[in-house]
């Protein structure tokens, strides 16, 4: 495989990859999607960047250390459920409410998508711990092969 | 449908205890793998197959009509799906971290060389 | 505080301060204070929990709101609530002698972290009130100690987690095997509305094959015969501070999934179960203890010995009167008590001696006295020597089964109690009586004291055994207490399900 090749590819995939993950993972509520599909899409860009240009280059492009990540993720997570809590209801519970949007009638925010959100950084972290980890002291970059 | 998705349930625990038998660890982890996959099937299998409707209440509609398929089996699967993927990824971490010690993915190995290691 | 909030607590606490803990500078401080705190925290969370339940019954919520049995449900009887409570006093001792004992950069990276989530998944599993969710617990709590296990990347600890996930995730396949037969076959998870719909399903056989499937995969969690095999593989390669862990938490969970689906959903053929428990109960306490017979290293023999009171436990589950479940509870409490201390002082042994192997050791009676009481408690304490706290749990088991006219199990408990004092003079004579070995150069060594924090923890541990010796009557009745709400799912079924038949 010619390197060139992997690396235009990388270079145009991974941003698109990671918008698309952005997608599913805040349409995910009310229809098919949500935060763990959209956390194990914006990892296989990351992956992809690490095929493509090796492990350093690809931890360089994701900037924070994936176990911070993914522990941000899980107190997102977590928080979102709190404020149910201080209401007197269960943990957990969801609280909605409608952002006048001009143009719209009202767009729909509320701590299920804040819990969406931290399962999106959770996975996405997690998945990198484990890509990672498992690159670790290897040259990750597609080898040149003859043929 | 449902003998034949059966029959592919066995077959793959079958697989799966096989490899876990075997001495190589990535082929234990392999058989791990091809396990929580029957199993999954199984969960999917169990609950009956049937042509039904996404349970998702339509628009307008206060109840869900039938015929729908049951979400739960799905939710657990999924559920099953994350945690298997999570526990084999570690699995894997550890084979890898294990075979870089021994230059090799044999059992064996691993466990000989603690035995020199006590003498 | 609202039932609700108590009951959600343990969880948020744990897998919070987990998460916070990693977000903060990878210095050793700031990790092991949150972890303390929160176990200070988990501990009075579950004294506040064990005190509601006792006031006002059993206490129950739904997570999100949605009503049970389609939501998330998290449920605390007396059982749960004591046993949370343990786990909270456990997590502060393992966490405090890890202070003491690891070095700072093991205490930097990601350990106290994982322990929290450890914790945070042990309380998951007490609290859940589906089956499911018991699987996802359990499942947390053993990836935090996969890792655990494999944290500093030995060879043998990379053989011994190698050997112990697989198995784990074996079992783990089991369990959702079981579980997803069970709701093809009743339709729904919640313990509670099993406990209404199973008796009813009309198919006794497909129930008791399902029935079947969690026996294994909880008795492989619980480490009993006969499969306990990647116990004594793993349990003696990581640093004291986590066996201690271990042996404290993780097959305890096994244990309290036996008692909660055999006495709650799977009571309909309890001819067979209570045959198979009493007959794997009694084969684990003597096979385990005839392994640890054969041991010389300190940390593989109590390993042992873990498995042969899991023995106990499990026998007196099969038992199934409320007297033999007063007796496992109360056993339950002590034997966490008592293992760990056991483990913490093997801990500090090896730090004196470098080594846990038995032959190496010789002499600390006269050069570690305080260490040696500290051993000498305990030792006597599991093998159920009066005033301690063994004495009287052992005497439960064994007076639930003379009731019962068990007379087999009753006499093994008998002789494997001796052997189990047997076991522990060996490791007496070996550690602390004979002279030292003449190989070794006699070293002087100063004797640990109170003030080097690793005694800290193994002090609290017998002080507790003490007064669990001395004061069994209350203990007695909390359990008996606790024994009586197992045996009657009706007030379980009522907390959960509301006013619904």
């Amino acid at each position: 495989m010619n390197p060139v090749v992997m690396h235009t590819v990388a270079r145009l995939m991974a941003p698109v990859l990671l918008l698309v993950s952005l997608v599913l993972a805040v349409r995910g509520h009310d229809i098919p999607g949500g935060g763990f599909v959209g956390g194990l899409m914006a990892a296989t860009a990351f992956a992809l960047l690490m095929v493509a240009f090796g492990r350093p280059a690809a931890r360089k492009q994701l900037r924070v250390h994936p176990t911070r990540l993914a522990a941000a993720g899980l107190l997102v997570a977590l928080f979102s459920g709190v404020p149910s809590m201080m209401e007197g209801r269960p943990f957990l519970s969801g609280i909605w409410a409608r952002l006048p949007v001009p143009g719209t009638d009202g767009l729909k925010v509320g701590t299920p998508q804040l819990f969406d959100l931290g399962i999106y950084l959770v996975v996405l972290g997690t998945a990198m711990c484990f890509i990672l980890g498992m690159a670790r002291g290897e040259d990750t970059t597609a080898p040149e092969m003859g043929g | 449908m449902e003998l034949f998705l059966a029959i592919t349930v066995g077959g793959l625990f079958a697989a799966g205890f096989y490899c876990l038998m075997l001495h190589s660890i990535v082929r234990i982890a392999l058989g791990l793998v091809l396990l929580g996959s029957a199993t999954n099937l199984l969960i999917f299998t169990i609950n009956g197959l049937q042509r039904g409707f996404a349970p998702l209440v339509p628009e307008g509609q206060e109840a869900l009509s039938p015929p729908y398929a049951d979400p739960v089996p799905q939710a657990f699967i999924l559920t099953a799906i994350v945690i298997n993927f999570g526990l084999l990824a570690l699995l894997l971490v550890l084979v890898h971290r294990a075979a870089q010690e021994t230059g090799t993915d044999d059992t064996r190995a691993l466990r000989t060389e603690l035995k020199d290691s006590k003498q | 505080m609202t039932p609700s909030a108590l009951l959600s607590l343990p969880m948020i606490l744990c897998l919070g301060a987990a998460a916070a803990g990693l977000l903060t500078p990878s210095r050793a401080w700031p990790r092991r204070w949150l972890a303390l705190m929160t176990m200070v925290a988990l501990a009075a969370v579950g004294a506040m929990l064990l005190v509601t339940v006792r006031r006002e019954g059993i206490q129950s919520m739904q997570v999100g709101g949605w009503a049970a049995p389609f939501g998330i449900t998290l449920v605390a009887d007396l059982l749960s609530a004591l046993l949370v409570l343990v786990t909270g006093v456990m997590g502060l001792t393992v966490v405090s002698y890890s202070a003491a004992t690891l070095p700072a950069s093991k205490e930097a990276g990601a350990y106290y972290p994982l322990v929290l989530v450890l914790v945070g998944g042990v309380c998951g599993a007490f609290l859940t009130g589906d089956l499911f969710n018991l699987f996802v617990w359990i499942e947390v709590m053993l990836g935090a100690s996969f890792v655990l296990l494999a944290l500093e990347a030995r060879q043998e600890q990379l053989e011994a987690s190698i050997k112990y996930m697989s198995l784990s995730l074996m079992g783990s396949v089991v369990l959702l095997c079981a579980v997803g037969l069970l709701y093809g076959a009743a339709g729904t998870l919640n313990l509670a509305d099993l406990a209404v719909t199973v008796p009813g399903l009309g198919t006794p056989n497909l129930m008791t094959a399902v029935s079947m499937f969690f026996l294994v995969a909880f008795a492989l969690k619980a480490g009993a015969f006969p499969l306990f095999f990647w116990l004594p593989a793993s349990y003696h390669t990581p640093p004291a501070a986590v066996t201690t862990l271990f042996s404290a938490l993780l097959t305890k969970v096994g244990v309290y999934a036996l008692a909660r689906v055999f006495t709650l959903v799977f009571t309909q053929d309890s001819q067979l179960t209570s045959t198979l428990l009493l007959v794997m109960g009694g084969l684990t306490m003597v096979t385990g203890v005839l392994g640890a017979v054969a041991q010389y290293d300190m940390r593989r023999l109590l390993s042992f010995h873990i498995i042969s009171q899991i023995g106990y436990l499990i026998a007196a589950l099969g038992l199934f009167t409320r007297s033999a479940l007063t007796a496992l509870i109360a056993f339950l409490i002590h034997y966490i008590f008592a293992k760990s201390a056991l483990f913490l002082v093997s801990g500090a042994t090896a730090r004196v001696t470098r080594t846990y192997d038995l032959h190496q050791m010789g002499n600390l009676y006269r050069t570690q006295p305080l260490l040696a009481a500290l051993f000498f408690i305990p030792a006597l304490s599991l093998a159920g020597v009066p005033p301690f706290s063994g004495f009287f749990a052992k005497l439960a088991v064994i007076q639930a089964a003379l009731r019962a006219e068990n007379w087999i199990i009753a006499g093994t408990a008998v002789v494997v109690g001796l052997l189990t004092l047997f076991s522990m003079m060996k490791i007496w004579r070996e550690a602390f009586w004979k002279a030292p070995p003449e190989n070794q150069p006699e070293e002087p060594t100063r004797p640990l004291s109170l003030g080097d924090g690793v005694l800290g923890p193994c002090m609290a541990m017998t002080l507790f055994m003490v007064v669990l010796g001395l004061g069994a009557e209350p203990l007695l009745e909390l359990a008996d207490a606790a024994a009586g709400q197992l045996l009657d799912p009706e007030e379980y079924v009522r907390a959960v399900l509301g006013g619904r038949p």
